[in-house]
């Protein structure tokens, strides 16, 4: 599994960075997006792998035992993360839009050099 | 009465008033003036009642602790010495005060005045009292910035901006190394506290940092008190008002340099360092201000000359590190203020009654304003030192002192001879000031006729003469005990034996006075006429400070742009690999030195499921890669796929809390960008026809798939590294085993979230409603690019369609879009908030919480809006996500609040269950209500980001473009 994992980040990343080093702002939007789901799951990572053991505990205080249970402090960094990451799609999508009526291009750097 | 609370309220007082000037009316400058001159008098009766303490040798200390363990306290302290400083700036505030009731002209934004005054004054009296090192940088700049504002108060005139400018930028980059200069004596000292620093004068001494922070503190008290070579700042200041150059260069703004020198001279002073660099600036200084005051031709700047050389000889004194000569430093301290203050105030009266200040054209005023004459001519002697006034006394002082040997340099040879030089040059502008403004013919061609001053504008100067001569004929009786006081805190057990009696018998001193005295009227004598023809001071008068200054900050800007245009680039795309490359590199670096290796921990079994997973979904991500570009709408919808595996292995790793919020947000991210995509330009023709294409765009994408290839393989061997290892004890137990008995919730994720960390969850909806906001805003004023404003080829394809037929009007076909969803919909749309509202309700014990509720909730209004239309939903439903947003932030920042109440830290949280009948236990904790703030953020965030893109396909479009057929396109449907 960790390898599966693993390799699923790499390629994440990897597609994810050739897309946010294109010049069209919607590219680098969809960049931003992948490189967000190799970040969560690299966080998410940190906690190793557990199948079948979502940290919710039971009301006896013998069953509070982390070792029963996925990290779940990755998992409260990771959903914070993830509703930013999108406000912060949202917040680039609109700039990018204001961005192209204001200079005619949706070229990252406002005006049209090479693709 | 020794309540030390006094010294706060002595604090707060001017900044007080300050707030409530800045908001009087025009009309309210006596209401302005009676604040400012009641605050400082009250604030003079309190540091007074508070003698008694500082003259038994006691400090009165008031701490308010912030970081005590960084040191960093609320920390007032009152001694001696700066109980006469303190009385000094408050009692000369209160007479500028009054004095400026009657000077500013009712035109001026008189309360706008009276508002920075105070301020200033509060900043000064904050250095004064400061306890704490880093309390007096603190107040340093505060001193600054006002001095800044009340420089520059005729903004209108340029003189004035850029004299303000200027000493801003001279004091404030003083400022800075006076800051790192306090910090290095702090740490020396081992404590930022004075006290401490003061009990610490050996372990300083010693210190390997001491000659840096000496020289570092002296720059920022140079750059203040305008010693040689930064003095130029301080005659330009003088394009402030004149109550403003005689407060701040009298009693304050270049006080505060000596005042630094005086509370340090215990520690700092006594080696050859501090005796060369301060007595060489201060010998400097005197000379340099002292011959160019000579050949002022403005009255003020003489003034301003003549108070950089006192300032010389204060600093001068200082630097010869003798107790008798800090006992004349203090004492001249307190002489030249009040000298300096009435001089300024009389020039100010000449200035107003006479319409010029210019020496050459004034003359014979005494027969107009006797009273006022009297009054400059008693003060300018003070200045030039003659005797039975306070000026001779402290000057007598700085003789004698010249006299003894410190340090056997050539320093000590020369100073006798030099002293008397520069007493002669005082004298000589002193008698020039009073000889040519007050004597000798009626003046003609003056812009005003003169005549006498008012009587309550006289009134400060005459308490002020008053006093300059009640200390120059009686010192023992009237200065004397508050001098010793001061000098006792400063001094300690070494404090010298001086006497202050006017009459010493026949001295070196009392001669070398003479001399000064007799020499500068001759030289008046000799040379006036040459004098009135000077265009500038003769040798040094090509040493232009301010051009100096201007060529060097033109150097820096010079500088910062070349380096700008060297280092930065303006290309996103460039700084973006610039970024990669850097982390990869400092990623890279660790594993060069201790090698890469997999961890001790075995693989868990691959699921073949889960690798198929993660097969699609990396051809996912790939494809969406390569397809950005000319196909979107794929590309979006592969990034979905991308998007789905990696909640699907949420749900895999145990974490149904994340998968159900990322599936949530998978969907609103793509309804946002679907939104996004009608204000696209078309897809692009390849700008390099086929066979045309650079070279350099081939080496530029090849290495961009490089650099992105060895970032994947790097993410993913640290990836594989990490989850190899063994997990260490971390945080995460104590939350598991703390969420339900402290936390009252079994869905640790969410205690955690909620309550645990329930500050951080603050500031995010914070920011949630701030980029909602943003985005809000920034639509409101969009401009697509023309040729997005056209109607999409789909609806006309639509009108078209319904032209061709009969008895279809436009717009027809679109009656029956998307019928059925739509019943569907209407139908779905309570269940859906019902499902949202149990998501909240649940989520402290099971996975949901606000988040997912919120968003939950915002699809359930977004799904109305793709059914109907924009316009039919919102003339049905009034959605109004600003409150909404507002209302959780409320919410959420209130249930923090609450816990005050009930005297525990912000957001502490209680928690209960609650049995209802049929329902069953019900989690009641106030994190509860928490988490409906996080909802009601989200589901507000949501809906007006979404809205606000949605609305911009019904508007008006701005565009000159002429369009065809009704703009209306009902959002959703295009897309």
């Amino acid at each position: 599994m960790e390898i599966v994992l693993a390799l699923a980040i790499g390629i994440l990343t990897a597609s994810g960075l050739w897309l946010i080093f294109r010049p069209r702002t919607f590219q680098v939007i969809l960049g931003l997006s992948l490189l967000s789901y190799a970040v969560n799951l690299f966080i998410l990572a940190a906690g190793r792998l557990r199948s079948d053991a979502p940290p919710i505990v039971g009301r006896d205080p013998a069953s509070a035992d982390p070792a029963f249970y996925a990290d779940p402090l990755p998992q409260a960094l990771v959903l914070t993360a993830i509703v930013i990451s999108f406000a912060t799609t949202a917040l680039l999508l609109v700039v990018l839009l204001a961005s192209r009526g204001l200079t005619g291009t949706d070229h990252v750097d406002g005006e049209d050099g090479e693709t | 009465m020794d309540d030390t609370r006094l010294l706060l309220l002595v604090l707060i007082l001017p900044f007080a008033g300050s707030a409530i000037a800045a908001f009087l009316p025009q009309r309210g400058r006596d209401v302005a003036a009676s604040l400012t001159g009641f605050n400082a008098l009250a604030g003079a009766i309190m540091i007074a009642s508070l003698y008694p303490v500082v003259s038994a040798g006691k400090v009165a200390r008031f701490a308010i602790p912030w970081i005590p363990a960084l040191d960093l306290n609320l920390t007032l302290r009152l001694d001696g010495f700066t109980w006469l400083f303190a009385m000094l700036v408050l009692v000369i505030g209160a007479l500028v005060s009054f004095y400026a009731r009657y000077y500013m002209s009712p035109t001026d934004p008189v309360p706008r005045f009276f508002a920075f005054l105070q301020a200033f004054m509060g900043a000064m009296l904050g250095i004064v009292l400061s306890g704490n090192l880093i309390q007096i940088a603190f107040f340093w700049e505060l001193t600054g910035l006002f001095s800044f504002l009340l420089i520059g108060y005729w903004h209108h005139n340029q003189s004035a901006r850029d004299g303000a400018r200027m000493a801003l930028i001279v004091t404030g980059a003083g400022g800075v190394c006076l800051l790192v200069g306090l910090m290095l004596l702090g740490r020396a000292a081992g404590s930022y506290d004075v006290d401490a620093v003061l009990a610490a004068r050996a372990a300083i001494q010693s210190d390997p940092t001491y000659l840096p922070a000496l020289v570092l503190i002296l720059i920022g008290a140079f750059t203040k008190s305008a010693q040689v070579p930064f003095h130029f700042w301080l005659p330009h200041a003088m394009a402030a008002p004149t109550p403003v150059s005689a407060y701040l260069h009298s009693a304050t703004l270049v006080k505060a340099g000596i005042f630094l020198l005086i509370l340090l001279w215990p520690v700092l002073a006594g080696t050859e360092s501090w005796f060369l660099i301060v007595t060489s600036v201060g010998l400097a200084t005197l000379l340099v201000g002292a011959w160019s005051a000579i050949f002022q031709q403005d009255l003020k700047g003489m003034l301003a000359y003549s108070t950089i050389s006192h300032l010389g000889l204060i600093t001068l004194l200082l630097g010869l590190g003798s107790p008798l000569g800090a006992v004349a430093a203090i004492f001249h301290t307190v002489n030249h203020a009040t000298f300096k203050a009435s001089l300024f105030m009389a020039v100010g009266i000449i200035d107003r009654e006479t319409g010029t200040r210019d020496l050459r054209l004034l003359s014979g005023l005494a027969r107009f304003m006797p009273i006022t004459a009297t009054l400059a001519m008693v003060a300018a002697a003070a200045m030039a030192g003659v005797p039975l006034l306070n000026g001779f006394l402290s000057k007598e002082m700085f003789l004698a002192e010249a006299l003894q040997a410190h340090s056997g340099t050539v320093i000590d040879v020369a100073l006798p001879y030099l002293a008397t030089l520069a007493s002669m040059f005082s004298v000589l502008y002193s008698v020039r000031f009073i000889h040519q403004t007050f004597f000798g013919p009626a003046p003609s061609g003056l812009p005003h006729e003169p005549r006498e001053a008012p009587p309550w504008i006289r009134l400060p100067i005459e308490i002020l003469v008053l006093a300059c001569l009640l200390v120059g004929v009686l010192p023992a009786l009237t200065i004397g005990p508050f001098l010793a006081t001061a000098v006792g805190s400063v001094l300690g057990e070494h404090a010298p034996e001086y006497s202050l009696v006017v009459w010493h018998g026949f001295t070196m001193p009392l001669l070398m006075s003479f001399v000064a005295l007799l020499g500068g009227m001759a030289l008046y004598i000799l040379f006036r006429a040459k004098l009135n023809a000077a265009e500038r001071p003769p040798f040094i008068g090509r040493l232009k400070g301010r051009r100096t200054f201007e060529a060097v900050l033109a150097a820096i800007v010079r500088a910062a742009r070349a380096l700008l245009r060297w280092s930065a680039t303006k290309r996103l795309q460039v700084q973006l690999r610039l970024v990669i490359v850097a982390a990869l590199v400092v990623g890279t670096l660790p594993f060069l030195r201790y090698g890469y290796s997999r961890g001790p921990a075995p693989d868990t079994l691959i699921d073949p499921i889960f690798a198929l997973l993660w097969i699609l979904g990396g051809a996912c991500a790939v494809a969406a890669a390569g397809l950005a570009k000319f196909h979107r709408l794929v590309a979006l919808v592969l990034i979905g796929g991308a998007g789905l595996a990696t909640c699907i292995s949420f749900i895999w790793l145990s974490a149904p809390d994340l998968a159900l919020t990322q599936l949530l947000v998978e969907i609103v991210t793509l309804v946002l960008l679907l939104l996004g995509l009608r204000w696209l330009p078309q897809r692009l023709p390849d700008v390099w026809p086929v066979g045309n294409k650079p070279v350099t765009v081939g080496f530029r994408r090849g290495g961009d798939f490089v650099i992105a290839l060895l970032g994947g393989a790097g993410m993913a061997a640290l990836a594989y590294a990490m989850m190899t290892r063994p997990l260490p004890d971390t945080l995460s137990r104590y939350f598991v085993e703390q969420a339900y008995p402290g936390g009252g919730g079994t869905n640790v994720v969410n205690v955690i979230l909620v309550d645990f960390r329930g500050f951080d969850t603050l500031g995010e909806i914070t920011v949630l409603a701030i980029v909602a906001l943003t985005v809000f805003t920034l639509l409101r004023r969009f401009r697509p690019a023309p040729e997005s404003v056209q109607m999409p080829a789909q609806q006309h394809r639509q009108n078209a369609f319904d032209d061709a037929r009969e008895g279809h009007e436009r717009g027809d076909t679109l009656v029956h879009y998307l019928l059925v969803p739509r019943a569907i919909i209407q139908w779905l749309f309570p269940v859906i908030l019902m499902f949202a509202i149990y998501l909240l309700m649940r989520g402290h014990d099971l996975p949901g919480g606000g988040f997912a509720g919120g968003i939950t909730a915002s699809i359930a209004i977004l799904l109305l809006y793709i059914a109907n239309g924009t316009r039919a939903v919102e003339a049905a439903l009034h959605i109004e996500p600003v409150r909404w947003i507002s209302a959780g932030l409320l919410c959420a920042g209130g249930t923090g609040l609450a816990a005050w109440a009930f005297g525990y830290p912000f957001l502490t949280s209680h928690s209960r269950y609650l049995t209802i009948p049929w329902i069953g236990d019900i989690p009641l904790a106030t994190a509860l209500i928490f988490d409906i703030g996080v909802f009601a953020v989200v589901v507000g965030t949501t809906v007006l980001i979404l809205i606000a893109i949605a609305h911009q396909s019904i508007r008006a479009p701005r565009a000159k473009t002429p369009i065809d057929g009704p703009p209306a396109t009902p959002t959703g449907e295009p897309a």
